[in-house]
């Protein structure tokens, strides 16, 4: 295992495999009396937020406190701390104090790779930027998973803002690696460019590409988009392609719906697919926790590589 | 070569004299002092990132007699004071002339024309206008600048950004901009404002200079455009000669620059153009950024990279070893052309050369067969921020002559 | 003896083959857990409220075989499970993280039963100190006893089986191995020597069963 999960894409096969299996294992725990393990007694963990992010945050928590890891939140939005010089202050401070493993939520894209220059311990993506969320990439890999039994040849159909979307990045990276076949869904402006030299597929058509899907995962969108020109309402961008019963019931019967969560209840998910028995999304959370788990101690349950 | 009282006396063979200093040359390729049309000096403003000292200093190191000190300074080279303060400073250094450059319009706000007359005619003699830093945006604007420097041989140098289509860029749009999640800076965005420029500068008939081309598409453009015997001049920065966007994956902000590292495609094709003298000049940008400014996040990270020192190596690199240029052609891009944009030739006080008797000996002593690892803590200049530490580069600046007199002796300063 | 001075107990998963020698064949094998299972039958009066938690991965094949028997020998289902412990090592820290055995408690639970732990080789006993912190965050067995296939000496805690297949004198510089049809194709013990690999003198563990990382 590598000493820290910055991509989801520097993940071999293997080593995603790994990661997943250690999650199914770690499954079981929360059905135990004693939801906790010793593992990382002793160890200390920090949550570096730069960004508001309360459900990755506690999901962090949970999952470092599940293994006994000492957990310090260190939440730094809102303080003047937007240069990277604070950046590396922090990074120095944190050295200070032993960190063993820093979880770092950050809105400049690769702003853990620089961190990881500047720490010992394991640096761990829980988002950067525009650019990766390994860790919700690997719950929702999970989740496909113990849902549909597998992974390769999966049809996994990708739903919304990708131009701006880091789940869809490491979820097209880690599905790729996986041997899923993954289809991305918006309309040209929020698609990047390049996006042909993905290993992926990509449609502007929501409607042709339902009944051909396993997997459904519909992204968040975002108001201020509209402000930006990427369309032109959001009530026409709902017609195109929210996710409503009716799109729905075009999907195969064993088909899933999947979100990463925080929704726009109406904008890209209608309430009654977000509340349908098809959905995953209450699921997606609490396989957050046991995933996590699984790459906290994968990364620091053994002798440092 | 007998130099006498800062002027080429004699060139030829079995020149002798007594109570010469002698310098042995053997191998080595005199190059009419550089012309850099594009520096950063900092000063005023930002001496924590570099002062006219230091950076006229890894200017003479670097084999240049003459920069160009771009305007963007705190405050602003708009009035003809801060361009005689800049040009003061510059000869009170002494390591080489120092020619500023008067920004285009008041504090580079791209609203109001700079008194550019005033500091045309001032000690300072500044020819070269620009925003650079920013564009010239509004077309109107630009126009009137390009039309009004026509009255003292001005030039207007064009910093090519469409501001609204790179609103917060970061990197270069394609490919590897998607990967990394860093927003995208269009080729476009610099294409259509040159497009546009060298029909504003053909409509008016004035002269362009283009600052830092960095896209095959601007090439093509310059190309049409001279093409129609229109006054455009272009630069290109010894980065976008060897490098790509690629090396931003690392989010190593030492690569963060504006304009952005470009594919394979562009850098061979800016090579193609400088070789065929589409684009006229090497520029450096040399911009020099104090640590903390780089030791950041990508996105929080200042736009720059330190150049003058290690210049003539990189264009070597790129273009000599590859049989694009050979040594007069190195002449013509970085001193001859330069000095011509600038209107610096001519004359015991001009810049760019030729190398003949009675021609101002400003000359620089390069040692083709040298190979040196770029190692940025011995850079005179302030700035680290090279994008080239580490690596070894072909070729060595020995000795540079200001006016016949050494500013640089075995690679170091007298 | 130490931890730290002990050649690696990886048995003999790193064993050279030329040089190892069969201790124990598929037979021996055999009527060991035969008898194994007789005394467990014996000393728990039949039997009554055991569960057979085997520690992945051998213990498990090993568990599953004597619960078949005592299922046999009692006509009546005797439950078995497996334990895995690599969460609750002391030695984590020594080595690169490893997969996760499966830990899987049959549907009757372990409170207030006896629950016979099986595992292949006992040696430093470190492995079975971890099976018991693990089992007390899965509930609060009557007894715990101990039943492994092997046992090689060499202790570092104040553990003992209650239950041995085979009592096999070593060396530290010995490997211990045990294989069984379900995983290795065939059932045997072999006794081998470490050898000068590097690895079996630097790596560090006293872990009876270790299955490498």
């Amino acid at each position: 295992m590598k000493r820290d999960l910055l991509s989801a894409g520097e993940l071999s096969r293997d080593e995603a495999v790994l990661i997943l299996d250690t999650a199914e294992e770690l499954a079981g725990l929360t059905e135990r009396p004693i939801k906790k393990l010793p593992t990382l007694r002793g160890r200390t963990v920090v949550n570096l937020f730069f960004e508001d992010s309360t459900r990755t945050r506690i999901s962090f928590e949970a999952a470092a406190k599940r293994l006994s890891a000492d957990v310090l939140n260190f939440s730094a939005k809102g303080s003047s701390v937007s240069k990277g010089e604070s950046l590396k202050d922090t990074a120095l401070t944190l050295e200070a104090m032993g960190a063993d493993g820093v979880v770092i939520r950050h809105s400049a894209s690769g702003a853990p790779h620089r961190l990881a220059t500047w720490v010992r311990g394991s640096v761990i993506n829980a988002g950067d930027g525009a650019h990766e969320h390994p860790t919700q990439a690997l719950l929702d890999a999970f989740t496909m998973r113990r849902h549909l039994g597998r992974l390769e040849g999966l049809r996994v159909t990708i739903v919304g803002d990708v131009l701006h979307s880091r789940v869809a990045r490491s979820n097209v990276l880690l599905l790729s690696t996986l041997a899923a076949e993954t289809t991305l869904v918006a309309p040209p402006t929020l698609l990047p460019v390049a996006v042909e030299t993905w290993p992926c597929a990509v449609s502007y058509d929501l409607d042709s590409v339902l009944p051909k899907t396993d997997v459904v995962m519909m992204l968040r969108v975002q108001a201020e988009r509209m402000n930006a020109s990427y369309f032109p309402t959001v009530r026409e961008y709902s017609r195109r392609y929210r996710l409503d019963a009716a799109r729905m019931a075009q999907l195969p019967d064993d088909a899933i719906v999947m979100h990463p969560g925080p929704m726009n209840r109406g904008v890209e998910i209608a309430a009654e697919v977000a509340d349908s028995a098809r959905s995953t999304i209450v699921e997606q959370v609490a396989n957050g926790v046991t995933v996590r788990m699984a790459v906290l101690y994968l990364l620091l349950g053994g002798a440092k590589a | 070569m007998r130099i006498r009282d800062g002027v080429v006396a004699e060139v030829g063979e079995g020149l002798t004299g007594s109570g010469a200093r002698t310098f042995e040359g053997d191998g080595l390729v005199a190059l009419p002092g550089l012309v850099d049309l594009h520096t950063h000096l900092r000063e005023p403003g930002r001496e924590d990132a570099e002062t006219v000292e230091t950076g006229t200093q890894a200017a003479a190191l670097g084999g240049y007699t003459a920069v160009h000190a771009m305007a963007n300074t705190d405050p602003v080279a708009d009035t003809a004071g801060v361009v005689e303060q800049v040009w003061r400073l510059g000869r009170e250094a002494g390591h080489c002339d120092v020619r500023p450059v008067g920004a285009a319009t008041v504090a580079l706000a791209g609203a109001q024309l700079a008194e550019l007359g005033a500091m045309a005619d001032s000690a300072a003699r500044v020819r070269v206008f620009s925003d650079d830093g920013k564009c010239v945006a509004d077309p109107v604007i630009m126009r009137r600048a390009l039309e009004y420097v026509k009255a003292f041989d001005g030039v207007i140098a064009q910093h090519a950004q469409e501001p609204r289509l790179t609103d917060d860029a970061q990197m270069n749009e394609g490919e590897v901009s998607a990967r990394l999640g860093l927003r995208g800076w269009p080729a476009v965005a610099e294409e259509a404002i040159i497009a546009r420029d060298c029909l504003l500068a053909a409509h008016v008939d004035s002269r362009l200079h283009i600052c830092h081309v960095s896209t095959a598409g601007s090439v093509e453009i310059i190309r049409w455009a001279k093409s129609k015997g229109w006054q455009v001049t272009a630069e290109v920065t010894p980065h976008h000669l060897l490098l790509i966007d690629e090396a931003a994956q690392t989010y190593d902000p030492v690569y963060k620059v504006n304009p952005p590292l470009r594919t394979s495609a562009d850098v061979e094709a800016l090579r193609q153009g400088l070789s065929d003298g589409t684009i006229d000049a090497v520029a450096t940008d040399h911009a020099p950024h104090p640590l903390e400014d780089k030791e950041a996040e990508w996105q929080a990270a200042a736009f720059g990279m330190i150049g003058l020192e290690g210049a003539l190596s990189v264009v070597q690199e790129a273009m000599v070893e590859t049989g694009l240029l050979d040594w007069a052609g190195v002449a013509d891009r970085m001193s001859v052309r330069p000095a011509r944009v600038g209107r610096l030739g001519g004359g015991p006080d001009g810049h760019g050369g030729p190398i003949e008797v009675g021609a101002a000996a400003n000359i620089t002593l390069v040692d083709p067969a040298a190979r040196v690892t770029v190692d940025p803590s011995t850079f005179a200049s302030k700035g680290r921020n090279s994008p080239f530490a580490g690596r070894t580069l072909p070729g060595r600046v020995i000795a540079t002559f200001l006016r016949g007199s050494p500013t640089v002796m075995d690679g170091k300063i007298v | 003896m130490t931890a730290a001075s002990r050649p690696v107990a990886s048995e003999g998963r790193d064993a050279p083959a030329t040089s190892a020698r069969t201790i124990l064949d598929a037979a021996d094998i055999r009527r060991a857990l035969t008898r194994i299972a007789h005394e467990i039958l014996e000393r728990t009066k039949g039997g009554h409220d055991v569960v057979v938690l085997g520690i992945p991965t051998r213990g498990v094949n090993l568990a599953q075989r004597l619960a078949a028997r005592l299922t046999e020998v009692e006509d009546r289902p005797i439950p078995v499970g497996s334990l895995d412990v690599t969460m609750y090592r002391d030695d984590l820290r020594l080595r690169p993280a490893r997969a996760l055995g499966r830990t899987e408690v049959p549907r009757e639970g372990i409170d207030g039963r006896v629950v016979v732990l099986v595992d292949d080789v006992l040696f430093s006993g470190r492995t079975v100190r971890a099976a018991l912190d693990a089992l007390g965050d899965l509930g609060r067995p009557r007894a715990v006893q101990l039943a492994v296939l092997i046992d090689r000496g060499h202790r570092d805690l104040p553990i003992r089986a209650d239950y041995v297949g085979k009592n096999i004198p070593t060396s530290l510089r010995e490997v211990v191995k045990v294989l069984v049809t379900e995983v290795d194709g065939r059932d045997a013990v072999l006794l081998g020597q470490a050898g000068a690999d590097p690895r079996h003198t630097h790596r560090i563990s006293s872990d009876e069963s270790e299955e490498g990382a």
